[in-house]
């Protein structure tokens, strides 16, 4: 009963009634299920979802439009990263949900799997195959954000886990294993001056394996014979440097270096993984790469 | 031909076409008349106790086995990386060979303008086996949330039968109108809209590689099922059945209905997804004797498992030529 005494209406019942207020639920889920959907533009259009993402994601530095809508969201990059470095975006990424990203600090991409595995394996070119050796990469580019908390830079050393023992974070030692990747915690350090960044950049390590090959072959020549694995390996070499340590001088007498990032920079993100200082003191911007190339 | 666009037209969201008496063969009307009072209630009843026995829902098992051996075959390969099945519903590689969810491709179609090879393959790949399978298959013996959709309308049906809840339908062609507004969509705005809220995908990738927030909007459409509206993101929504359904109408495998052993309970309707692909069980409603189901079917098969007369079965269409 209403207030004014009157009996509520009674409920229409008959078939045309019955239409109009099934027409009005639909029009209604329409509505609501289409405005859920558009929501999902909200964090895309803000720019909030803009990420490290995998190597070869068809993007423009902050501008992931191409890669959101050319990611099939299936993960499959995922599965054949050998250190787990890849993850898939959930629904407060909006229309980015299940778009594979890297969280660098927690485990960077070191490309121990050599071949670019997740551009291999990504079934719609939204990781592009348009590019075919570690140093053709163009994730981001490095920079040192906090130059006083650097050890080089404080002319410190850095003796034992670079990120703790709690660390999860794996990277592939050439040295211990060539072809699996380790804990870094079972990795412990003892370095006069810290050069971590440099010391476990890929880039930078496999310029020293060609420049070790290169020799090896010179020898080899010199001998009269060639060697197979440098020949082929030859073209793989990353043509510029990406980051290396350079001298600083606070006229205080303490022996200072300055990590500097170089053309040769892909944005990988090792460097701010190993950093073993509380909050890394280089990170990865993904609003830059390099220009080089 | 008759069949396809009977199939197309109830995919799209309408009525099943109902002919006028005269054009009903004969031998169909003799069978109508035949039957009247054939089989009283009692009659009924022992013959559903009667088909009670071992096998039922032998298919409903079946299936249920195939959608988690899928499922889990995901997660499986992964997890002990042996490359069987690797991705998740939306894409993935069996065996090697790719494979893309055909509404997942053609929202990364429309959105991205560009195709590339391997996506053309996986899609080639999985239209001629949903085409061989029978389409909308793919709903209820690979779909993930299919599986949780089915458990929660039981708890409707359930809550209904109490009157705790009352089911509210919606128009079928609400999920033409969400077909073509995220075609649109994905083509405007260059995202693939319909991903963001898909549960197949979301479940899948949940499944796989973790749990997410994501889960939450998929828990909200079930209980939207279980109190709102039964079934109702499959019935009124997902652009993915639509997919299917199209490619289903050209598929051999279908469900086949028999007017001569059929006694018009309706049991098969009560318990079916999309009863209106049953509209030829009620009374003098068929066009023939046999009379194929459209491919909004989805071959769950829970109507060949209860009716008491055998009246429902799967068929391969044109099988019996090649015998």
């Amino acid at each position: 009963m209403s207030e004014d005494g009157k009996a509520a209406r009674p409920v229409d019942n008959s078939r045309k009634a019955r239409a109009r207020r099934e027409f009005l639920r639909s029009a209604a889920l329409t509505v609501g299920v289409v405005s859920i959907a558009l929501a999902g533009l909200v964090p895309v259009a803000r720019g909030t979802t803009a990420r490290l993402r995998p190597p070869g994601a068809l993007k423009d530095l902050l501008d992931e439009q191409q890669f959101l809508a050319s990611c099939i969201k299936c993960g499959q990059c995922v599965q054949v990263c050998p250190v787990n470095a890849i993850r898939l975006a959930d629904l407060d990424d909006g229309a980015g949900i299940g778009v594979p990203y890297i969280e660098a600090r927690a485990q960077a991409c070191d490309f121990s799997c050599d071949g670019l595995q997740c551009v291999l394996a990504c079934p719609t070119g939204a990781l592009t195959h348009e590019l075919n050796y570690p140093a053709d990469v163009r994730m981001g580019f490095a920079r040192l954000a906090r130059p006083e908390t650097c050890l080089a830079v404080q002319g410190r050393g850095f003796k034992g886990l670079a990120r703790g023992p709690a660390f999860n974070g794996r990277l592939r030692y050439q040295e211990i294993d060539r072809w699996t990747p380790i804990a870094v915690a079972e990795h412990p350090y003892d370095l006069a001056l810290c050069d971590l960044c440099v010391r476990q950049c890929p880039i930078e390590i496999r310029i020293t394996e060609c420049v070790d090959k290169e020799i090896k072959r010179a020898e080899a020549r010199a001998l009269g014979r060639l060697d197979r694995v440098a020949e082929q390996h030859g073209n793989e070499c990353p043509p510029q440097h990406a980051i290396e340590l350079r001298p600083l001088d606070r006229g205080d007498g303490v022996m200072r270096m300055s990590p500097v990032v170089l053309d040769g920079c892909v944005g990988c993100g090792v460097c701010e993984m190993i950093c073993p200082v509380q909050e890394a003191a280089i990170v990865v911007d993904i609003d830059q790469v390099t220009n080089w190339g | 031909m008759k069949y396809l666009i009977e199939s197309l037209s109830q995919v799209f969201g309408n009525a099943p076409r109902r002919i006028p008496k005269h054009e009903q063969p004969e031998e169909l009307k003799a069978i109508y008349q035949g039957k009247v009072g054939a089989l009283n209630k009692a009659d009924l009843e022992a013959a559903r106790e009667e088909h009670h026995g071992v096998f039922f829902q032998k298919w409903k098992r079946r299936r249920w086995l195939t959608l988690l051996a899928v499922n889990l075959l995901f997660l499986l390969s992964y997890k002990f990386d042996v490359q069987l099945l690797e991705g998740a519903m939306t894409a993935s590689r069996f065996i090697g060979f790719h494979f893309a969810d055909l509404n997942s491709a053609l929202q990364v179609m429309l959105a991205f303008k560009h195709v590339v090879l391997n996506l053309v393959i996986g899609t080639i790949t999985v239209f001629v086996m949903w085409l061989l399978l029978g389409g909308r298959t793919f709903c209820s013996w690979v779909c993930p949330y299919h599986l949780l959709a089915e458990w929660a309308e039981s708890l409707h049906l359930w809550l209904a039968g109490r009157n705790l809840v009352r089911d509210r339908s919606f128009n079928r062609k609400t999920r033409s109108v969400f077909y073509v507004i995220f075609a649109l969509l994905a083509l405007a705005t260059g995202y693939t809209v319909f991903e963001t809220i898909s549960p197949t995908g979301i479940l899948s990738r949940a499944l796989i590689y973790g749990p997410g927030v994501a889960l939450i909007w998929v828990g909200v459409l079930l209980l939207f099922e279980i109190f709102v509206s039964r079934r109702a993101w499959c019935r009124y929504v997902c652009p993915i059945g639509v997919t299917y359904g199209i490619v289903g109408a050209l598929s051999p495998l279908r469900v086949s209905y028999n007017a001569e052993a059929c006694h018009h309970e309706g049991d098969c309707r009560k318990i079916c997804e999309v009863p209106h692909v049953l509209d030829m069980t009620i009374r003098n409603r068929a066009h023939d004797i046999n009379q194929d189901v459209t491919s909004d079917c989805t071959r769950c098969g829970m109507c060949v498992d209860i009716c008491p007369t055998g009246s429902l079965n799967f068929t391969i269409k044109w099988l019996d030529r090649f015998s």
